[in-house]
């Protein structure tokens, strides 16, 4: 009863056989051995599954694996390249954007998906490009301070406040 | 103090890599090798026999491994769910809880049956063809119907629905009362709430078979208490049972309980002799975690014309839901400090426990202090209105003005300056013109309101003295200090962060307190096989708490660091000078040993006489009080009287938590903090039928979460007045922002709907409450 599949994940093609109803997170968290991204709900909620499939933001919790049959997904552990942290990833580390951190491979796939879409975006449209993610913990502010560093990183721009951050973990910076 | 000092740096979280990257270790993320899964059968009726079980369907079916009721558990788990209610000593009703219901259900979400199979989908596969036949019986809802003698019983071996019934008076409230020129009234509801972390719970259990050791992963604030209770009821000993909890996704309260579910998934893994995993999912999870919450107080206040408050009288009514949560009286607290940050001549205050057939009532965030809070602030207002005094003035000329200070109930607040967060709030809001401008926009009919919240807690739980007469525990907190030959240090906690950054803040103050580099600095928590007992997170205690605990660690590894640097220079130990981790004989720097090299050297030979190799310390840390935050947060709201629509325009906080050992991790507490008060004043609430005991908010379509759209900025500032109870000086701030900013919201709206004479709203102030009222009021 299982059919085969074939993915571009992160860049690495694989092939699997799957039942036709194993959902794509599932695929990916058991199938590809990729935890990073969550599952927070049953009802495509909270967005804490988030991934791109061809470039697009996807809550990888509606679609079936074999629905993602030919594409190309990139997952969290896919953003970084070469042992360097995405902008938005830097972003949400700087800006301390993420608590608890499970929330945050979905907020940190959405955003990007967001910033490739609109390259400066208003507080406003921040919000809606982020509507369907949940966060229990930060209560928002950081995330939303974290996209917007991430638009000036992306755009070239950096203010002394970011430029300061960047860096060991361990250097202290005036508050 | 040094140049060097991480104490009070904005240091980025040494968490984050790991969990931006996706490369954390969540309980799902927990795999072993020919591990099954478990799906729970739950009760669809809040209250029902049970007359059969049927599993034969669901043992025939597809990869299933097997199907397990009350009976099967029996004989592996001998002991009920641990509850410490000694919070109240008079009349209450502790009834034991099993881990799975056997002929009685008291709850939609009981277990009655567990499916193991080989993989997820087919274990919730075959629990649909679990067939249970239920008689159904009466759901007790209602919480004063429940307590009338002539109810129905929640459970039927019960002698009645009343858990704990308390009285707490303190002084002459009758002369307080004789006293007043003004008296008001006024009932307050706290509304349910799912703590709703969004990681729900799980559990992988791996019992040896033959060995009678068992490793447990699960989701939890509270490792050790895991541990002790589990371990416990399943005869297996503390030295076998190792309990490992990696990187938890949020908690709030809701895993601070040894739940049913760790005992099932545990026996289960015995029964099948293989690795079991349950994850709950978020359906399932908002009927089988804690609920927080439920609580009804019907107040009054004595007070003067010219705005002196005299006595404030009480009655906390609390459903407890269909059995204890672990810590469920423990929010009787509310009644301890319902006084708030005023000066009171008499309190008299009465908390009754109520069972219903409900969820589990627990902590969440705040437990008992944001109820405490809401009530007395909401009070001040209404005294405020009634007599036509500004609300901030009347809390001004109420304050505790001294500390210490010993509040009716003879708790002592440590230090504090009300005014000045008063102060600092009004003058960031600037509310002299926020005033104006709240006349101006109402000259052109719309609605916006100021509300205040000076709040004060109690927490850092707890020292012994009060706790263990008050719940049966003592609530210290553990650690372990461990310098290797070559300087880096270990250090293992009994806390247990889930999103609090533990592990940077902690690191901080060992890097300064031991002078070494903070990235020689490990921090270990969150597994009982190499961490000293511990109480666990939560009541923002880590660092009050758990801080000092490794402060005293630390201490000890000075002293004998200090030893054996008087034994290298041949000096006396008083000649030797600590500064930033290098040991010096007096008057010559030049010549110092840093920390490495004399933990090298106590590794080696040559030690002092009677001084025994290496250098580490095993600390308990027993507070000699609690610590007492508060601040003042000031809200902006306009209500839109058409739709009752209310849009918050400012939300300012000025908060005091002692020293700051890193002021970005307390922000993001403030922010995260306030953000839920916020959202059980204007959207949660948990929603069952009356009748039927349903819950009709059972998914999170019906559980308004809110969305960054929902959420304000939030203009943060604070003071600092250290604690005097601790050492670091540090109070703490998990929960402030949740105990300050419901009452915030609501007094903003009940001061925005004043021309329409509201003078109260109940949470969640959702537009069809407010529309109605508004038009009720227009009438
Ligand atoms: S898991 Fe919640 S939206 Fe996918
Ligand atoms: S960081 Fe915990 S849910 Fe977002």
């Amino acid at each position: 009863m299982t059919q085969p599949v074939a993915l571009t994940i992160n860049g690495r093609r694989r092939d699997d056989q799957v039942e036709p109803r194993l959902l794509l997170v599932h695929y990916l968290r058991e199938v590809a051995g990729l935890t990073g991204t969550h599952i927070a709900c049953d009802t495509s909620q909270c967005g804490a599954c988030t991934v791109l499939i061809d470039g697009e933001a996807v809550k990888s919790c509606s679609v079936f694996a074999v629905q993602a049959n030919g594409r190309k997904v990139t997952t969290i552990e896919g953003l970084a390249e070469n042992g360097t942290l995405h902008p938005v990833q830097q972003a949400f580390w700087e800006e301390h954007g993420l608590q608890c951190g499970f929330c945050t491979p979905g907020f940190i796939m959405a955003a990007a998906y967001l910033l490739q879409q609109n390259p400066s975006p208003t507080d406003e449209e921040i919000e809606r490009g982020l509507e369907g993610n949940l966060c229990r913990c930060t209560g928002y502010e950081n995330i939303r301070r974290a996209v917007h560093s991430a638009a000036r990183a992306m755009s070239g721009a950096t203010d002394a406040a970011s430029a300061q951050l960047v860096g060991s973990a361990a250097a202290p910076v005036e508050d | 103090m040094a140049v060097t000092s991480l104490i009070g740096a904005r240091i980025q979280r040494r968490e984050d890599p790991k969990l931006i990257t996706g490369h954390g270790n969540f309980i799902d993320d927990v795999n072993l090798v020919n591990m099954a899964h478990m799906s729970i059968v739950r009760s669809p009726h809040a209250h029902a026999r049970i007359r059969s079980i049927d599993t034969s369907a669901a043992r025939a079916a597809q990869g299933v491994v097997a199907v397990l009721a009350a009976g099967d558990f029996k004989p592996h788990i001998h002991a009920p769910l641990p509850v410490t209610n000694a919070f109240v000593a008079d009349k209450k009703q502790v009834p034991d809880q099993f881990a799975i219901a056997e002929d009685e259900v008291i709850y939609a979400g009981e277990p009655v049956a567990v499916v193991v199979a080989e993989d997820r989908y087919l274990a919730d596969d075959a629990a649909q063809l679990v067939v249970v036949d239920y008689e159904p019986l009466p759901a007790v809802m209602d919480l004063e119907k429940a307590m009338a003698p002539d109810s129905p019983l929640v459970k039927s071996d019960r002698s009645d629905n009343i858990g704990w019934d308390a009285a707490f008076p303190a002084g002459d409230i009758d002369a307080a009362f004789a006293e007043a020129e003004v008296v008001v009234k006024q009932r307050i509801g706290q509304q349910r709430l799912f703590p709703t972390p969004m990681e729900t719970r799980g559990c992988v259990a791996d019992y040896v078979p033959y060995d009678n050791r068992v490793t447990l992963w699960t989701s939890t604030q509270v490792p050790h208490f895991v541990r002790l209770f589990v371990g416990g009821a399943l005869g297996v000993p503390e030295s076998q049972f190792r309990v490992i909890s990696h990187d938890v996704g949020g908690g709030f309260g809701s895993k601070i309980r040894p739940y049913l579910e760790e005992y099932l998934t545990t026996a289960t893994s015995k029964i099948v002799e293989r690795p079991v995993k349950w994850i709950e999912d978020r359906t399932e999870s908002l009927l089988a975690t804690t609920h927080g919450r439920g609580q009804i107080f019907d107040v009054e206040v004595a007070a003067r014309r010219d705005g002196t408050l005299l006595g404030l009288k009480f009655t906390q009514l609390l459903d407890i839901g269909a059995y204890h949560g672990v810590f469920s009286a423990f929010q009787v607290v509310a009644c301890l400090i319902g006084g708030g940050a005023y000066e009171w001549k008499a309190i008299n205050a009465r908390s009754i426990g109520i069972f219903t057939n409900r969820t589990s009532t627990d902590p969440y965030r705040g437990a008992g202090r944001p109820e405490a809070t809401h009530m007395v602030e909401r009070m001040v207002d209404l005294v405020a209105l009634e007599i036509g005094m500004d609300p901030a003035e009347l809390r001004r000329k109420n304050f505790v003005k001294s500390f210490p200070h010993t509040n009716n109930f003879g708790l002592v607040y440590d230090s504090g300056d009300y005014p000045k967060t008063l102060d600092r709030a009004m003058a960031n809001i600037d509310y002299t013109a926020l005033r104006k401008r709240q006349a101006d926009l109402r000259a052109q009919g719309r609605y916006l309101g100021i509300g205040f919240s000076t709040y004060v807690e109690i927490c850092g739980l707890g020292p012994s003295a009060a706790t263990a007469p008050a719940a049966g525990v003592a609530l210290v907190e553990s650690s372990m200090v461990r310098v290797h030959p070559t300087g880096s240090v270990t250090v293992s906690v009994g806390t247990h962060a889930h999103g609090q950054s533990h592990e940077t803040t902690f690191a901080q103050i060992v890097a300064d307190t031991l002078g070494v580099p903070y990235d020689s600095v490990e921090i270990h928590h969150g597994d009982t096989g190499d961490t000293p007992f511990g109480y666990g997170t939560y009541g923002s205690r880590s660092l009050a708490v758990g801080g000092m605990a490794i402060m005293a660690s630390c201490h000890k590894v000075v002293e004998k660091a200090t030893k054996l640097a008087a034994h290298a220079f041949e000096a006396s130990e008083e000649d030797i000078v600590v500064d930033q981790g290098r040991y010096f004989v007096r008057g010559n720097p030049g010549e110092a040993k840093s920390i490495a090299e004399l933990a090298f050297a106590s590794y080696g030979a040559g030690l002092p006489a009677g001084m025994e190799q290496g250098l580490e310390a095993v600390s308990y840390f027993d507070p000699p009080n609690f610590v007492w935050p508060f601040g003042c947060h000031i809200c902006a709201v306009e209500v839109d009287p058409e739709t009752g629509g209310v849009s918050i325009d400012r939300y300012v906080a000025v908060d005091d938590c002692g020293n700051v050992i890193n002021p970005m991790v307390v922000d993001g507490q403030l922010h995260g903090g306030i953000a839920q008060g916020i959202s059980q004043a204007l959207f949660e609430e948990v929603l069952y039928d009356e009748e039927t005991g349903q819950m009709l908010t059972g998914t999170m379509v019906d559980y308004l979460i809110p969305t960054m759209a929902e959420m304000p900025h939030f203009e943060l500032d604070r003071t600092v007045t250290p604690s005097p109870t601790n050492e670091l000086g540090v109070k703490g701030i998990g929960e402030a922002g949740t105990i300050a900013s419901s009452i915030a919201v609501i007094n903003a709206i009940t001061d925005a709907l004043t021309p329409f004479g509201i003078k109260h709203v109940e949470m969640p102030a959702r537009p069809d409450r407010l529309w109605s009222m508004i038009k009720e009021a227009r009438a």
